[in-house]
Formats: structure tokens, C-alpha cells, sequence
């Protein structure tokens, strides 16, 4: 059966090759999700402390980026302490 | 001393097999090596080494200083240079802590061990990070079938992130993938994916494809490492392996499929 099959029976798609789709899409999910921050993040957090140290006095480290995943998109949550003083 | 783990996320797949030759292979090549059963309330590595009977104290009981690695040490049956730390049976996972594991593989540094191999438990819980967390490289086994490499992919993210090199910024862990319980014949026949399918999936290295046989059976049921089946492909198919870890070039072996001839396939035959 399985010689004549391999002989004269049309080509069945192999499910290896299905396999092997599912797993590039899963894996490529997977890897974006589970992945390191992306690494603009301190080059972001660097720009924005010059560009707001133009208007404020602020210290680096009054300013915070941060990338937070939810269910289904990602939030990019800056957060910016003034000092009291440059409040009027 | 280097730390090694076997690991794979999913179970079941092959991973105190592997340990078990591996760290075989290692002693007999003259390396003084331990291998640490992290299997918390699961404990099997003992069984497949063959020295179930001799277990006195475990991994916890060292952890908790109730016993000292001498006294917790298992000389192995057939390799004067290989040591046994089994997994404690006890139900109490958080028994395990992170700085405990660090305090044992301080100790056995300082005993002069060149290799600690440390068998994984399945899962990514805390018991599989804590077998990880101090690794210098890491065998990931995994079964040529979905689910075992989307385990594999999450379980090298955890490398990556967990581990105490990751952490530290230092240089990665070293990973290396090996494909087990492998069929040629599957995969000419388009049903099992080729062990170049897993690691163009997973992009790690590959260190190894070892063949689906039933010599592991009979491995386990005598309580003696694959490794020394020799002349099985098994065993010889590790012993590649641990050539490979080792630095030393090797073809692969066990990976193609000799179809039968057609007159064969018509009338029978071995
Ligand atoms: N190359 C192989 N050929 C055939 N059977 C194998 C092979 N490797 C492992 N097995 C079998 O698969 C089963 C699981 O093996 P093993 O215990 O090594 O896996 P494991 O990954 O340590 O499992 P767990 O996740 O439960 O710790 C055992 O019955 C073993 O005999
Ligand atoms: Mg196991």
C-alpha cells in the first residue's frame, strides 16, 4: 500500500511544511512580545531632557521613559517632575 | 568551573537523558564533574545514573546546611570523577532559593570541579529559572514538533533576560540547541520537521540531533547512561555531542534516511 501510494498516488502537502509555517509566525510573535525594550529608549529619554531643559530647569532623573505592554499595544509613559520653584 | 544547563521549557522531552550522558561524556574525558538534579518533588535523575539506592541527602538538605556536599555527593558507578546531587522529593518548591543554589556551586568550585551540569525541571517557573540563573552555557532539547520548539523559543527568552549573565551585563549565556528523539525517516517522509527546519526557527547553534531509539528505554531500565550503550547511535550521537561542547569538529551522524529498495519494500526484510 504505502509503495504504491509512493509510486502512483498524487502529493499529499506534507505537514512538516505546515509545521513549519505556524512555528515562523508563533516564534516571530513571541520574540516581539518577550523581546528587550526597544533600545531608543535612553537615546528618547537623553533628547528629551534637552529639549525641555530649554523652557525648565529639570534633573535627568526627574525624567522616566517607559514602555508598558498591555493586552494587544504598548503605551509609552513619560514622566516629567518640574522642580517647585519654576511653578508661579 | 563552568555551569551548564539542559533545559527545553516543555517536558518530557529529553532533558535527563541528556544531562545524563552528557555529563557522562564529560567525566570520560577526565573533566571532574557534578550534575545537580533541580527537579524539585520529581526527582529521576538518580534512577536514569543508576544510584537511586546510595541517595542519603539532597540538593535541599545541602541548601538548608542539614548535610555538607560531602556528605551529599553521589560517587557514580562508573566514573570515578563524576558526582550525583539529587533533587530533594520534598513537596515544598520555594524550599529552593536562588542564593542557596549560588552557595552550592560556590562549594563545588571550591572542591575543584571543572563542569556542574544542572538538569532542569520542565516549565519556566521558578524551579527551571533557578537551574538557569548561574549557567555559562545552556543546551536547550528539543523535539523536531511544535510545541517543543515554541517552548524552546520562550525558554531561551528567559535565558536572555533571567540569567544571572543577562542580568549583569556580561556576555550572554553560551546556547547551544540539540535536537532529540529524531526520526530521518519522518521527516523524508514530510511528517516530522528537519532538525535545519528547528534551527533555522530558533536560531541557535546546533550542537547535536539525537535519534529517536529505543536503546533509551533500555538505557533507563538498567540504570546506566545512553552514552555507554556503546555503538548504539544513541550513544554515539552524544559522544558527538560532548566532542562538539568540547570545541572539536564532528559530522553529523543518524540524520538521513536510507530508503529501503523496491524489491526490499515488496518482499519484506530487516
Ligand atoms: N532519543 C530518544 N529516543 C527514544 N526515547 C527517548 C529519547 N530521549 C528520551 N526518551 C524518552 O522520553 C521520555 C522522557 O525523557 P526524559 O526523562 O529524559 O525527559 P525530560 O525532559 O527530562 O522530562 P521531564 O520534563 O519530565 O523532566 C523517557 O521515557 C525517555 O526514555
Ligand atoms: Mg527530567
Amino acid at each position: 500500500m504505502s509503495w504504491l501510494s509512493d509510486l502512483f498516488g498524487p502529493k499529499k502537502p506534507k505537514s512538516a511544511d505546515l509545521a513549519r509555517e505556524r512555528l515562523t509566525v508563533v516564534i516571530a510573535r513571541q520574540r516581539a512580545e518577550n523581546g528587550p525594550s526597544p533600545d531608543f529608549l535612553p537615546a528618547l529619554q537623553k533628547d528629551l531632557i534637552e529639549v525641555i531643559s530649554k523652557y525648565v530647569q529639570v534633573n535627568p532623573d526627574d525624567i522616566s521613559v517607559q514602555l508598558e505592554k498591555q493586552d494587544n499595544y504598548e503605551a509609552l509613559k513619560v514622566n516629567i517632575v518640574l522642580p517647585e520653584f519654576t511653578m508661579r | 568551573m563552568k555551569t551548564v544547563v539542559v533545559t527545553s521549557g516543555k517536558g518530557g522531552v529529553g532533558k535527563t537523558t541528556t544531562s545524563a550522558s552528557i555529563c557522562t561524556g564529560l567525566a570520560l574525558r577526565g573533566f571532574k564533574t557534578a550534575v545537580i538534579d533541580f527537579d524539585v518533588g520529581l526527582r529521576n535523575l538518580d534512577l536514569i545514573m543508576g544510584c537511586e539506592r546510595r541517595v542519603v541527602y539532597d540538593l535541599i538538605n545541602v541548601v538548608n546546611k542539614e548535610a555538607n556536599l560531602h556528605q551529599a555527593l553521589i560517587k557514580d558507578k562508573h566514573c570515578d570523577n563524576l558526582f550525583v546531587l539529587p533533587a530533594s522529593q520534598t513537596r515544598d518548591k520555594d524550599a529552593l532559593t536562588e542564593e542557596g543554589v549560588e552557595e552550592v556551586l560556590k562549594g563545588l568550585e571550591h572542591q575543584g570541579f571543572d563542569y556542574v551540569v544542572c538538569d532542569s525541571p520542565a516549565g519556566i517557573e521558578r524551579g527551571a529559572v533557578l537551574a538557569l540563573t548561574f549557567a555559562d552555557e545552556a543546551i536547550v532539547v528539543t523535539n523536531p514538533e511544535v510545541s517543543s520548539i515554541r517552548d524552546s523559543d520562550r525558554i531561551l527568552g528567559i535565558l536572555q533576560s533571567k540569567s544571572r549573565r543577562a542580568k549583569e551585563g556580561r556576555e550572554p549565556v553560551k546556547e547551544h540547541l540539540l535536537v532529540s528523539r529524531y526520526s530521518p525517516k519522518r521527516v523524508e517522509e514530510g511528517e516530522m520537521l528537519s532538525y535545519k527546519d528547528v534551527q533555522e526557527l530558533l536560531r541557535v547553534p546546533l550542537i547535536g540531533v539525537i535519534p529517536e531509539s529505543e536503546i533509551v528505554l533500555q538505557a533507563s531500565n538498567q540504570g546506566t547512561p545512553a552514552i555507554h550503550l556503546t555503538g548504539s547511535d544513541v550513544a554515539e550521537a552524544y559522544l558527538d555531542v560532548v566532542a562538539r561542547f568540547l570545541g572539536e569538529e564532528r559530522e553529523l551522524r543518524f540524520v538521513s534516511y536510507e530508503k529501503p529498495s523496491l524489491l526490499k519494500r515488496i518482499f519484506g526484510g530487516a
